[in-house]
């Protein structure tokens, strides 16, 4: 099943292709409107089904370094939350805000990379 | 809609009688917004002067038809509330359309009101980006903080009953949204007890419009023509409604200009301090930016759970939830 063609990317691609040259040119309006957020939306899982995975392990990793010990992304992200909830961390916290940076940063490359904060920090970060 | 066409005819004929002659004609009926909860209708009112001569009068219905919950703010102002807020505020100088009548149970329209329909430009890219208002760029950020200290000197007096949202009511509401939906953004509780710890005490309580940013403007060239969308109306600090015009959001990628993408600060609060507005602290107006941000954030999560629930399926409140990461990485730009 692995090396089945197409792909998921593949078939995704194929219908936002579809979806960009032969279905938005003809449209007006609030459907033409809703049509170009699913454009966006394709976009969305394209990026995500390349890069998701390997973004998620290297949250997971940064996670396992700031929290001490080891354990699956969603636990973990969960006790962060606690632990900023009951106060033991904050912005003061050693390491906190450069890891909800890069996870942030490992967002916007997913879901919106055009965002002019995002391409600030990214031309910052390369300067 | 030929139902609706005739139901307003006869509401118009009712609430504005001689003004508009003996039968008064509905035409040109179309709808502006589309939501479960909100509608925006726009109309022509074709009326009879004594002399014979026919005019045209062109209207706006906003009303919520009385289904879905969607709409349900923090205020629960009503549309009536609403209009009786947008009225007094004009009153006061405050550029705003002019409200003809709000409808009532006779005219069985659901709760709304009619008002004047005026031309201008309300669309933010355009207003950001047209050469036809390069001129306008220039005063804007400063004609908002004379038109917010005209807003924050209406008499309470005047006013309906208004809810009293300060600081620790909305991080209490917003936070709790949050943590209903039990999904971990740690930006957000890493605001949320930051908003808490800084909290500022307002030096005094005005109306707050609750929703004054670009896409709620409608301009000219010349200036602002009317200040739209009055429904989160409320009482609270005055600063929180220059923070939330400053929020990165609403400056559609001219993150350079703080101020709606068009000005900077120092304008806008010369402009509020030069029409009355009294001194502008800006740590507050920055708290409000700052908890602005999150309020965005939240918002565009409650926008994904109501399409998630079921409540509202559509692809538009999908895709919003994936904005939720642009209000973290201007939560981090903020916090420090």
């Amino acid at each position: 099943m692995a090396t089945d063609r197409p792909t998921v990317p593949e078939l995704v691609q194929a219908v936002r292709e579809f979806l960009e040259t032969e279905v938005q040119p003809g449209l007006q309006g609030s459907v033409a409107f809703h049509t170009r957020v699913a454009v966006n939306v394709l976009k969305i899982v394209e990026r995500e089904l390349a890069d998701g995975p390997a973004l998620a392990a290297e949250e997971q990793a940064r996670l396992v370094a700031l929290l001490g010990h080891d354990g699956d992304l969603d636990t973990l992200a969960h006790e962060l939350i606690e632990a900023i909830r009951a106060g033991r961390m904050d912005v003061a916290t050693p390491g906190l805000k450069e890891h909800l940076r890069s996870t942030v940063m490992a967002k916007l490359a997913i879901d919106n990379p055009r965002y002019e904060s995002y391409r600030r920090a990214l031309h910052d970060s390369d300067a | 809609m030929i139902a609706l066409t005739d139901s307003l005819a006869a509401a118009v004929a009712r609430h504005l009688g001689a003004a508009m002659g003996d039968h008064p004609r509905v035409e040109a009926l179309s709808r502006l917004t589309a939501g479960a909860a909100n509608e925006t209708w726009s109309f022509d009112v074709i009326g009879m002067l004594p002399s014979g001569e026919e005019q045209r009068f062109g209207c706006i219905l906003r009303r919520s038809p009385g289904i879905g919950d969607e709409g349900k703010s923090d205020t629960n102002l009503g549309k009536a509330g609403e209009a009786q807020v947008q009225r007094a505020a004009r009153d006061a100088g405050v550029a705003a359309a002019e409200v003809l009548f709000i409808l009532d149970a006779e005219d069985d329209l659901g709760d709304g009101y009619v008002m004047a329909r005026l031309e201008g430009e309300t669309l933010p890219r355009r207003i950001l980006r047209d050469a036809e208002y390069a001129e306008l760029r220039t005063h804007l950020a400063r004609d908002c903080g004379r038109t917010l200290a005209q807003l924050h000197s209406v008499d309470p007096a005047r006013l309906p009953t208004l809810t009293t949202l300060g600081a620790a009511e909305q991080i209490e509401r917003y936070g709790e949204i949050y943590r209903a939906f039990g999904q971990p953004v740690p930006v957000f509780d890493l605001a949320l007890r930051w908003l808490a710890d800084h909290r500022q005490d307002p030096r005094r309580l005005t109306l707050v419009h609750g929703d004054f940013r670009n896409g709620n403007l409608m301009v000219g060239p010349e200036g602002i023509r009317a200040v739209m969308d009055w429904e989160l109306a409320h009482l609270g600090d005055p600063m929180e409604d220059l923070g939330w015009l400053c929020v990165t959001s609403w400056r559609f990628g001219e993150i350079d200009h703080p101020v709606g993408g068009f000005g900077q600060r120092e304008d806008l609060f010369a402009g509020y301090e030069a029409a009355g507005g009294g001194n502008v602290n800006p740590e507050a107006v920055r708290y409000w930016e700052v908890f602005g941000t999150l309020k965005w954030g939240i918002m565009c999560m409650i926008m994904t759970h109501s399409h998630l629930s079921g409540a509202t399926r559509s692809v538009e409140k999908a895709a919003i939830g994936r904005r939720v990461s642009e209000t973290e990485l201007d939560l981090l730009n903020l916090l420090t």
